[in-house]
């Protein structure tokens, strides 16, 4: 009885499992590799990706630079999310991309941030008193967040004088963690890594003072025949990924 | 675009600081580590075990992991901070501390292992010479372990060279100040500056290469002569 009662019991989860997966007979695998600062809002957009279509997200995170030139050294990657234009525009030019694939999902903004509550007023004064030892910004040689930090200064002429204050993190992701330490007193990060941090003190930095930082993605040569990687970038375009990527900080454009 | 020269003056200024920042350290750990190791080498005890543990634990633990605790014990808040007036991280000097704590075991452990194979009858013949204890600390025990003096400086100094995870977590990349070589080499990869990521690459391996294998001929020749 209790055997019988046990097969039975197997085959109806066998049951429920065919019709679980029964909309998505084709169900894939994605492996998308995404710029760092991207990391939250990506992570969300998967969970909800995977319950629209039942195919699945892998992530590879890192330095938009450090994914460029693993796609040039054959990684697996099938759909590219960078923090710049730059990477998928030259990925599309030499051929590891899928031309007219890549588009624009995020637009993100730069905020200069203090871990201190009373460091910015609010207006980028600060930035002329010099008041501090160290100011954190990205490398702004493969950062767009950093290059936007340099333009920002230079429009404020106050990057000469603040020069050998300056100090560089790898990533934006690391960036955030020098000020978030307080090893540097502040720095230029993303509004995404601190949209949800009520502490310290912050100067929304406008956006006539640095050029747009749209952040595009682009569909692989890897991923062209993916029907998963093709859906997945449909996806991002779509306005439930939308709301995410805009709850996260970024802006998006139509 | 004009044909780039094969060392430019970042170039040389990073080789340069790499190589001040593995001879400091070099340094520090050699007069740190030798007395550590010849404490290692004759206490007896659990404490011993302990204290081996801890100086090993940069061996297993990622340099990440080891930055990030360096990173937070630098900051503002810490005691650290508070003893010196001022922040070790971003500063050549944060550079030398972590170095120092991530090279350690290297160091420690020939240095330890020599004064070990030593064994203690040396000591007790200078004891009865009348040798004082810190007399024939230099003059007999140090000659005698100058093999494992010298692996460890080597090995002290080239894993200071190879250092990656931990400088970029307190460093900052200041050129000049740390921005090191490990740093430029990602630096260059990441801008797709390959030829350049070639350049300090190659030396960098050819340079490794040359290090060990001098201390091979070396131990090999100290061997020798003993037998």
């Amino acid at each position: 009885m209790a055997f019988a009662k046990g097969f039975l019991h197997g085959t109806s989860i066998v049951a429920f499992m065919a019709l679980t997966i029964a909309p998505s007979a084709r169900a894939g695998e994605v492996l998308a590799a995404v710029a760092a600062n991207f990391t939250g809002a990506a992570n969300e957009i998967a969970a909800a990706f995977t319950e629209a279509t039942g195919h699945t997200v892998i992530h590879s995170f890192g330095p938009t630079g450090q994914i460029y030139a693993q796609i040039t050294q054959e990684a697996p990657f099938e759909v590219f999310l960078a923090a710049d234009q730059a990477r998928p525009e030259r990925a599309e030019a030499e051929g590891y991309a899928v031309p007219g694939t890549r588009f624009t999902y995020g637009v993100g903004r730069v905020v200069l941030w203090s871990a201190d509550d009373t460091l910015i007023d609010g207006t980028g004064a600060v930035l002329g008193s010099g008041d501090f030892t160290h100011i954190a910004i990205a490398n702004p040689q493969t950062a767009p967040y950093g290059a936007a930090a340099v333009e920002t200064m230079q429009g404020l002429g106050v990057f000469a004088s603040l020069g050998d204050k300056i100090v560089q993190g790898m990533t934006i992701t690391q960036t955030h963690q020098f000020v978030a330490t307080g090893n540097a007193q502040l720095g230029f990060v993303a509004l995404s890594q601190v949209l949800d941090d009520e502490s310290g003190s912050r100067w929304m930095v406008p956006q006539d003072l640095y050029a747009p930082i749209r952040q595009d993605a682009v569909l692989l040569e890897r991923g062209a025949e993916n029907e998963a990687a093709r859906a997945y970038l449909a996806f991002l375009k779509g306005p439930e990924a939308r709301m995410i990527i805009e709850k996260f900080g970024y802006d998006t454009e139509d | 675009m004009t044909e780039a020269p094969l060392l430019d003056a970042a170039m040389v200024q990073t080789t340069v600081l790499t190589l001040k920042l593995a001879a400091v350290s070099t340094i520090v750990l050699l007069a740190v580590g030798t007395p550590l190791a010849w404490w290692l080498a004759r206490a007896r005890g659990l404490w011993k075990e302990v204290v081996a543990s801890i100086v090993a634990l940069p061996i297993v633990l990622p340099p990440t992991v080891l930055g990030f605790y360096l990173l937070i014990a630098m900051g503002p808040e810490s005691p650290l901070t508070a003893l010196l007036g001022r922040k070790l991280s971003f500063t050549f000097e944060g550079l030398v501390v972590g170095s120092v704590i991530y090279s350690l075991p290297f160091v420690v452990n020939p240095i330890r292992n020599a004064f070990e194979a030593m064994g203690e009858r040396p000591m007790e013949v200078a004891a009865t010479l009348r040798a004082a204890p810190l007399d024939a600390f230099f003059s007999v025990a140090l000659p005698l372990a100058a093999p494992g003096l010298f692996t460890g400086a080597v090995l002290g100094f080239a894993h200071t060279v190879g250092e990656f995870g931990v400088i970029l977590m307190i460093g900052g990349a200041i050129p000049g100040e740390t921005k090191v070589l490990s740093v430029t080499v990602f630096d260059y990869v990441e801008t797709l500056q390959w030829d350049k990521a070639h350049v300090l690459a190659g030396g960098m391996l050819a340079m490794s290469f040359l290090v060990i294998l001098s201390m091979m001929l070396v131990e090999r020749r100290l061997n020798g002569r003993r037998e």
